[in-house]
């Protein structure tokens, strides 16, 4: 009976969108498949909109949405979500801060979700004792990030690749301490608006329903104002940081700021990334830092793209007696790949793993949602997933070599050892 | 009411689709599961052999784990590593995990290249090449794998400290990845004697799911794995555990801000699907006690006392061996492990004082049934769940049987499951004892340390 109406397979990704009357940017992909309706909420109010002295309040911010709105206390918002068997997702990054809501399609369950959701998105009174309670509970968090080898790693990093600005901020319970109620709801204020909200939903809907959710989530946001983040100044060199833990294996990062979402070497990157730590078993770094001398259980390199250059990051654990071998591995790896790019080989596997891997991006709605989520708010163009495979296999070799060689310079990369060798 | 109609809606779907999963015997004893969905055009590969990490003996735990490292380590037939790249280079994704309970190896392809998927499993199934230098190689990544996740995560710690304090004698009181000194004596034969042992057609379940017609599936099973041999799989003890007759304790010092308690219950698990009613009863349990904002624990200890930062309970009732229920917490800033536990125990045995409200089992209830739903987004989570059941000799279609059994408990079996499962006697709790980053040095402020 579910099979009878399931949607044709391979029909890809069919985007419908418009804007709301609120001017809120909405993408929405009809699916019966199941009886299921997934919808993210999204705002340019991620890390990037925080100050260095108050790091970490948007991510308070958007805690605090969930903590009472003009309808429901805190209390009562949980149980409506549960009562209804849906389940809430804070989605926050460096950019995007929002929700993500999954719910059964029935109109009932639907309906109780999404009118809690649309409240506290549109209505939150931010109490001031549960303000505290969050406030103490982010602090715990920061000092326990503190003490944990990674944490400290990825937070020293990007400290390191994003000097004074807000994409290295992090929280710490200093930056928190100066945090008042006062500024959660300016900022709630200043980055809330519909003029950078982002409706995204998915599944069992009709475009009617879809259209009437989408007004129910954001006729009620002020305006705001949609100003991008601040610009990243490229570092002239990287540096390097060695911080003492007593963890039994030196966590080693190299990063640098690089690639924007909508950026023209996106594809080139990407695919090249394949070949030198994304790939897995297929990738470089693997091969040589694991299959090759079992220096470590996971060694890989990414591009994280985000509205400004996001980082091209490089990790891997090792047992601290052999850090310093591993991360010169690790260098030599990614300085021969920047210097000579891939074989023709390797740059043809790599684009039959990612072409013939597409169906695995789209093939459940949550996947769907996250993907669908990234076009609306970056603002890609509706096909940027149908055209996906074909600007992936377009890639040459020579556009690899020459996005590498513009955009990653090994001398640039900012390195951290946590737990580093005496 | 709004509960009870989302419980009748999730039951009407889960029992929706008669035919599925349809199940298959080898004459060679292999299982084959399939269940179609042609929601996309992908499908999900596993073979789930039956040997994990209970199935070991003491000076070579963790061997089940790394055995399943020497699988993609090549066969007769292909080299080191070929498997992974014929699997990518089809578009493909392939990993492994290893449990207690069995080491399950799985592939996600387009739909045409399911055949690829079952020939490379095929393969390795008998075919293995365990090569003493590989070993080498592998072992020293296992260990690294060993430190990433537990030598250096003081959670992971505790809950290892956990399970070898509450097991007095089933094997669950070892780590699947195992200790590190049975990793240090490792030898390449151990894996090959386990290869040998447990690596047959008729120790595995193939479990096949996604956008494929049965007919074919069963077809390309025959031409793959019909030709391998059956072996005789040793007889399994059943391995018992004494009743636990009082509260165990363990304490873990390792570096951490906050303080973080672990409690474990021992509790039943599902055996016969026909009368069993207490597994379900605790996994509403779990639910209402740990399983959203809205659940007891959060409510009382993160919101109103402010004990807690975080709380969570699990509970999986398909297991082969013993079952447990655990309910962990990190402590507030400036709260106590000692307080945090207290609170945990007051909020959990006050259930089998005081019994639950219906409307909270409702919402428990109408959760669980939701997440049966959320499940069915996933053909890889689908796949899980027909292998785990599989793999612990229960029917395939119990899974349709769940929402029916889980709606009919009453709010007087949960005070009953509580009163017997959720007391102190079979408690273990284990603590987090955390420890400053950088400790003084003791002696560099003594005065007369210089004599």
């Amino acid at each position: 009976m579910i099979l009878a109406v399931a949607a044709p397979a391979g029909a890809g990704v069919k985007i419908d969108h418009w804007i709301a009357n609120s001017g809120a940017q909405v993408n929405f992909v009809e699916s019966h498949a199941l009886p299921i309706v997934d919808v993210a909420v999204e705002f340019a109010a991620g890390s990037a909109y925080d100050s260095g002295e108050r790091a970490g309040l948007a991510q308070l911010t958007l805690a605090m949405l969930k903590a009472g709105s003009s309808r429901y206390s805190e209390t009562e918002a949980s149980r409506r979500i549960a009562d209804a068997g849906a389940q809430l997702r804070e989605n926050f990054d460096l950019d995007r801060a929002g929700f993500a809501l999954r719910s059964l399609s029935s109109e009932a369950e639907r309906t109780a979700a999404m009118q809690t959701l649309a409240d506290m998105l549109q209505s939150p009174l931010f109490p001031a004792e549960a303000f505290e309670r969050e406030k103490a509970r982010a602090v715990a968090n920061a000092r326990e990030a503190e003490t944990q080898p990674d944490r400290v790693a990825e937070r020293r990093l990007y400290a390191l690749m994003y000097p004074e600005h807000p994409y290295g901020f992090s929280e710490t319970s200093d930056t928190l301490a100066l945090i008042s109620r006062e500024d959660v709801e300016r900022h709630y204020r200043a980055h809330y608006g519909s003029a950078r909200a982002t409706v995204t939903i998915v599944g069992d809907l009709s475009r009617d329903a879809a259209r009437t959710l989408a007004e129910e989530l954001t006729s009620r946001l002020s305006k705001g104002t949609d100003f991008a983040p601040a610009p990243v100044t490229a570092r002239t060199v990287g540096t390097t940081l060695r911080v003492a833990h007593p963890s039994t294996q030196s966590h080693v990062l190299l990063g640098v700021a690089s690639l924007t979402r909508g950026d023209p070497d996106y594809f080139p990157l990407f695919v090249g990334n394949y070949t030198l730590g994304g790939g897995g078993f297929a990738s470089r770094l693997l091969r040589e830092v694991r299959e090759k001398r079992g220096y470590a259980y996971s060694a890989y390199s990414y591009f994280r793209p985000y509205e400004r250059e996001g980082p091209f990051l490089v990790g891997l654990e090792t047992r601290r007696d052999q850090a310093r071998e591993a991360l010169e591995l690790a260098r030599s790896v990614v300085g021969e790949f920047v210097k000579h790019g891939p074989t023709e080989t390797e740059l043809k596997a790599a684009k039959k793993s990612l072409v013939g891997g597409f169906p695995l991006r789209i093939d459940t709605n949550r996947k769907i949602l996250e993907q669908v989520a990234a076009i609306g708010f970056y603002r890609l163009p509706l096909d940027w997933l149908d055209e996906f495979p074909a600007r992936v296999q377009g890639v040459t070799l020579a556009q690899v070599r020459s996005a590498f060689a513009r955009r990653i310079d090994p001398e640039k990369l900012s390195i951290v050892v946590v737990g580093a060798p005496d | 009411m709004i509960p009870s109609r989302a419980a009748f809606f999730a039951l009407a779907l889960a029992s929706g689709v008669q035919a599925n999963p349809h199940e298959f015997t080898l004459p060679n004893g292999l299982r084959l599961v399939v269940k179609e969905d042609h929601r996309a055009p992908t499908v999900v590969h596993q073979v789930w052999y039956r040997a994990g990490s209970m199935d070991e003996a003491p000076g070579t735990t963790g061997v089940a784990h790394v055995l399943e490292h020497m699988m993609f380590k090549g066969t007769r037939r292909f080299g080191p590593g070929e498997f992974s790249r014929l699997v990518a280079e089809a578009g493909g994704r392939d990993n492994a995990f290893t449990s207690t309970d069995f080491t399950v190896y799985h592939e996600q392809v387009h739909r045409d290249r399911l055949p690829l998927a079952m020939q490379l499993e095929a393969d390795r199934m008998a075919n293995l090449v365990i090569r003493p230098e590989e070993f080498a190689r592998e072992i020293k990544v296992v260990m690294e794998e060993r430190r990433r996740s537990y030598e250096d995560r003081p959670r992971s710690l505790l809950i290892e400290n956990l399970l070898a304090t509450a097991f007095a004698a089933h094997p669950y009181k070892w780590p699947t990845i195992g200790w590190m000194q049975d990793l240090e004596n490792m030898s390449w034969r151990d894996a090959r004697a386990w290869y040998k042992q447990w690596y047959a057609p008729n120790n595995a379940i193939v479990v096949v799911v996604g956008d494929v017609e049965p007919e074919k599936v069963l077809a390309w099973a025959r031409r793959y794995y019909g030709a391998l041999a059956p072996k005789a799989i040793p007889a399994r003890k059943a391995l018992g555990e004494p009743v636990q007759r009082g509260l165990k304790r363990v304490t873990v010092k390792a570096q951490a801000e906050l303080p973080y308690v672990r409690l474990g219950y021992k509790a039943p698990v599902l055996r016969d699907v026909a009368k069993d009613w207490e597994p379900f009863a605790v996994s509403l349990l779990a639910e209402l006690l740990g399983g959203s904002d809205a659940a007891r624990l959060h409510q009382v200890l993160v919101r109103e006392r402010r004990v807690a930062s975080s709380v969570s309970a699990d509970y999986e009732m398909i297991s082969r061996g013993p079952g447990m229920l655990f309910v962990e917490a990190a402590a507030a800033q400036g709260r106590s492990g000692a307080e945090l536990e207290a609170g945990l125990r007051e909020v959990i045995a006050r259930i089998a004082a005081d019994g639950v409200a219906a409307e909270e089992l409702n919402r428990a209830r109408v959760q669980l049934l939701a997440q049966l739903v959320y499940k069915r987004d996933s053909f890889f989570a689908q796949a899980l769940e027909l292998g785990e059941l599989g793999s612990s000799g229960l029917p395939y279609r119990d899974a349709d049987f769940i929402p029916e059994r889980l709606k009919a408990i009453t709010t007087e079996q949960i005070r009953s499951a509580a009163a017997r499962y959720l007391a102190d006697d079979g408690l273990t709790v284990a603590v987090l004892d955390p420890q400053p980053l950088n400790p003084r040095p003791a002696s560099a402020a003594v005065p007369g340390a210089k004599h």
